[in-house]
This record gives structure tokens, C-alpha cells and sequence, in this order.
């Protein structure tokens, strides 16, 4: 166990106002916090509609060989890519080299949205063609059989279900990807986690700043969780005796 | 109304080809209730679904009412609206209420308003005596139950032929009488079926004609009482003699 100072638990109080109140210090962690969830939800709206399109492309694909060639080749070199190298790395590139030849004041939070929702994307891509290709073949013949289109019987009989499936599976990822904004502040974003340090280095006092910020992320995720089996209980419903 | 030429149907597998289908020349008329019977592996399934496509023949032609079923040229999907398909397995859409599972089509391809296709759907419920299921989900019903509904889905199309893939081989024994009483009831409103079922005392009771496939043929066909009463192949003699006792 880590050797802590008996000086953290005198002054609680002292330490409290030091690292939040005084100079509104605060707004470094509300500021943050605020940021930390539009990247969030950008990268997630991002990750959703491009996992989507990747995961039907590939469906479509293995389904007919024949169709979607060139778009399934470029498909899998993104998931090879992203999937294969740290999202730190890919922050740095598309900050660095990709907003390159752009001006202005956001570029690293624009850089933010975009790597982390292209990174996300590949994940989700990857858990819908699973979620797809776990629905039985047969709901797909039951749609044709009425006369209903592929693409119809997709959004309407197979796709509902395959979310269904994996919403679980997209929750995790999408808690995995609140957690991975907090390497933001390397390209100089001040989220919640980089907030949370400059109080610390401005109190040298690293107990209240961090962990204060640490629980604050426990407790979304724990929210999100929450809302999350809410939300798969009444999906559920279908499956009730 | 059907019109079979010389159909072939050859499955690419790992292993290598498998021939399944071995040219079948077949006519069934508006109003036949046509049943398929054969051992595993002869074909009758795969030869019920290259009727609406969902298998892709490899060789021959399929003609319904004037156009060709496999030309590249078809709209398939035009085509299936006309003819409903009733599954081993049942494959009713279980995120859906029953009432849901059966509106879907006609409301989403547009032949009939929310209302109508709730109004018929009704009606047909009503017939098969699930009314009181229109609100639950597939899950809560039995097998038997399952299968009249997923004959009520095919119904509310308003098809011209009714395809019927071993509708009873998935359910417990006694679930299966109320299922053949719904396609009795069908047959005798004057519906054209194509029937692959096991059910003999079906087959005998209401086909005008039995065909018997195997090794992808029609190896005979007949009346049921001619086909029953005084078959002429030996395979086929040999195959009631296993399945009537």
C-alpha cells in the first residue's frame, strides 16, 4: 500500500477550498467536464455513423462477394490501421500532419472529435457485423419471402434486433472512449483530466485534484451504466414469457 | 400458373459440388394443392425455395404467371409478394408483437394503410383463433401458435400461391393438428399450395396431386390415391413402406 501522508486527511476543508474554490478554480474541473463530454458525444456520433456504414458494407459484402469489393478492401485497411496502432499515436497524427494545413483557434479540439470518433468507429464497426451476423438467417428469408427489399428487411427486421444484441457491447466501447479523452491534453485540450492537473500543479496538492476528477469519471460511467441496463430491460421486453 | 423447365441447382461447396436438383419438369395450375414428399437430402426443400428464389437455380427456368422467376431482369421482390412462404422454424420477427409481425409488409411496402392492414390482420387472426395474441410477442406463443401466425403473415399479403417448407416438422405432435387444420381450411377456400411436408394423412387427405422426390427427380407422381394406393417405383415403395405403419 502506498505510503500517504497523515497531512491529507488534517485540513480537508482547507485543501477543498485551495483546489476548488479559491480563484474559481473549479471551472478548470467544470470547464473540463464540459469538454470531456462533447468530445465524447462527437466521437460517439462519429464512431456509430461510421462503425454503421463499415459494418453494412462488410455484411453486404460477405453476403455477395461480388458487390462492395473496393469499399470492403478500404474498409478493412481502416480496421486494420486503427485497430492496430494507439489511438495516443493516432491523437498525434491527426493533430500534427492530417489539420496541417489548416488555421484556427479549435484545430486540437476538431482534432479530438475526429480521431476519437474515427478510432471509436472501428470498434463499433466491428461489435454490428457480429451483432448482424448473429441474427439467424432466417428473418432475413422470412423478410424476402413478404417482399420486402434487402435493404428494407435490414432496417427494419435485422438491424433492430442485431442492436439489440450488442447494445451491451456498445456501451462498454463507448465507456472505453469517455475514459480515452482523458489523453486530450497532450495536444493541448484542457479536459476534465487536464484541468485536474493544472490544479494540482498550481496547489502541488495531488490527492484532492486527482482524485476528485477520478471520481468524477467513476461516476459517469457508473450513471451511464445505469441508464444503459435501463435502457436493455426495455429493449428486453420482447424476450419475456 | 407455375411452370418448372428443367431445373438444376448445383451447391458450391468446400468439400466440391453438390448436385441437388437434377432437372425437374413441372406445371402446377391455379387452384393444385400440390404436396412434395421425399427422404432427406432430395431436394424438396431446395426445390420449394428456387420458387420464389430464395434458392438461385443453376440451371432451367421457373415461370410464374407469364414471367420469368430467374432472369437477371425480374423484380424479385414484386414477384415474392405474390407468393407466400411458410417456414420449418417459423421465422417470425421477435422484436415485433404479433399484430406488428403481420402489418409490417403490407404497411411497409404500401399496399395498405396502418388500418387496413390492421383490420385484415385482425380478421385473419380471428380465422385461426389468435386474436387475443395481436398485442403479445412471438416468444410467449407455442410452437403451433408460432406457426398459424407466421400462415397468417404470409395471408396478409393477399398472395396468389401459398409455399409451405415442412410447417410441422419443428413442432411437438400435438401441435401439429392445429396447423394442418389451418392449411385444410386454406386448401378447401380454394388456395394455391405447394406443399414439403412428412405429414402423409395430409398429403392424402388434401393434395389433388403427391409428388415423390429423390437424388433431385421427380421419381413419380399421382393422385394421393394412385400414388398411395398403387405406387409404381420401387423407391418410392420402399419409402412408404418405412413411413406408413
Amino acid at each position: 500500500m502506498a505510503h500517504i501522508p497523515l497531512s491529507v486527511f488534517s485540513a480537508v476543508g482547507e485543501k477543498f477550498y485551495d483546489a476548488f474554490i479559491y480563484k474559481d478554480r473549479w471551472r478548470y474541473i467544470t470547464d473540463g467536464f464540459a469538454l470531456t463530454i462533447l468530445i465524447t458525444l462527437v466521437a460517439v456520433v462519429i464512431g456509430t455513423i461510421l462503425g454503421t456504414i463499415v459494418a453494412l458494407i462488410k455484411v453486404a459484402h460477405t453476403n455477395n462477394p461480388k458487390k462492395f469489393k473496393i469499399s470492403n478492401a478500404i474498409c478493412n485497411l481502416y480496421l486494420t490501421v486503427i485497430r492496430g496502432t494507439p489511438i495516443m499515436v493516432q491523437l498525434l497524427i491527426v493533430y500534427s500532419i492530417v489539420l496541417l494545413p489548416f488555421k484556427g483557434t479549435s484545430l486540437n479540439l476538431y482534432a479530438c472529435f475526429i480521431a476519437f470518433g474515427v478510432n471509436s468507429g472501428a470498434y463499433v464497426a466491428e461489435i454490428i457485423r457480429g451483432g448482424i451476423q448473429s441474427i439467424d438467417h432466417g428473418q432475413m428469408e422470412a423478410g424476402r419471402s413478404l417482399g420486402l427489399s434487402q435493404r428494407t428487411t435490414m432496417i427494419k427486421i435485422i438491424f433492430p434486433q442485431a442492436l439489440k444484441n450488442v447494445l451491451p457491447a456498445i456501451g462498454n466501447e463507448f465507456i472505453a472512449l469517455l475514459k480515452e479523452t482523458a489523453i486530450a491534453g497532450y495536444i493541448g485540450v484542457q479536459d476534465m483530466t487536464k484541468g485536474g492537473d493544472i490544479i494540482r500543479s498550481i496547489t502541488y496538492d495531488p490527492y484532492t485534484s486527482l482524485l476528485s476528477i477520478a471520481a468524477v469519471y467513476l461516476l459517469i460511467v457508473m450513471l451511464f451504466t445505469h441508464l444503459l441496463t435501463r435502457l436493455e430491460r426495455r429493449l428486453r421486453k420482447g424476450d419475456q414469457r | 400458373m407455375i411452370n418448372v423447365k428443367n431445373l438444376q441447382k448445383t451447391f458450391h461447396n468446400a468439400g466440391g459440388d453438390v448436385s441437388v436438383l437434377n432437372g425437374i419438369d413441372q406445371t402446377i395450375e391455379k387452384g393444385e394443392k400440390v404436396v412434395i414428399i421425399g427422404p432427406s437430402g432430395s431436394g424438396k426443400s431446395t426445390f420449394l425455395r428456387c420458387l420464389n428464389l430464395l434458392e438461385t437455380p443453376t440451371g432451367g427456368e421457373i415461370w410464374f404467371q407469364d414471367t420469368q422467376v430467374n432472369s437477371a431482369k425480374v423484380n424479385i421482390d414484386q414477384l415474392r409478394q405474390k407468393m407466400g412462404m411458410v417456414f420449418q422454424h417459423f421465422n417470425l420477427f421477435p422484436h415485433l408483437t404479433i399484430l406488428k409481425n403481420i402489418t409490417l409488409a403490407p404497411v411497409s411496402l404500401k399496399l395498405q394503410t396502418e388500418e387496413e392492414a390492421t383490420e385484415k390482420a385482425m380478421k385473419l387472426l380471428e380465422r385461426v383463433g389468435l386474436a387475443d395474441k395481436a398485442q403479445s410477442y412471438p416468444v410467449q406463443l407455442s410452437g403451433g401458435q408460432k406457426q398459424r401466425i407466421a400462415i397468417v403473415r404470409a395471408l396478409a399479403m393477399n398472395p396468389e400461391v401459398m409455399l409451405f417448407d415442412e410447417p410441422t416438422s419443428a413442432l411437438d405432435p400435438e401441435m401439429v393438428g392445429e396447423v394442418l387444420e389451418v392449411m385444410k381450411e386454406l386448401a378447401d377456400d380454394g388456395m394455391t399450395m405447394v406443399v414439403v411436408t412428412h405429414e402423409m394423412g395430409f398429403a392424402r387427405e388434401v393434395a389433388t396431386r403427391v409428388l415423390f422426390m429423390d437424388g433431385g427427380q421427380v421419381l413419380e407422381e399421382g393422385s394421393p390415391k394412385e400414388f398411395f394406393g398403387n405406387p409404381k417405383n420401387p423407391r418410392l415403395k420402399d419409402f412408404l413402406s418405412k413411413v406408413l405403419h
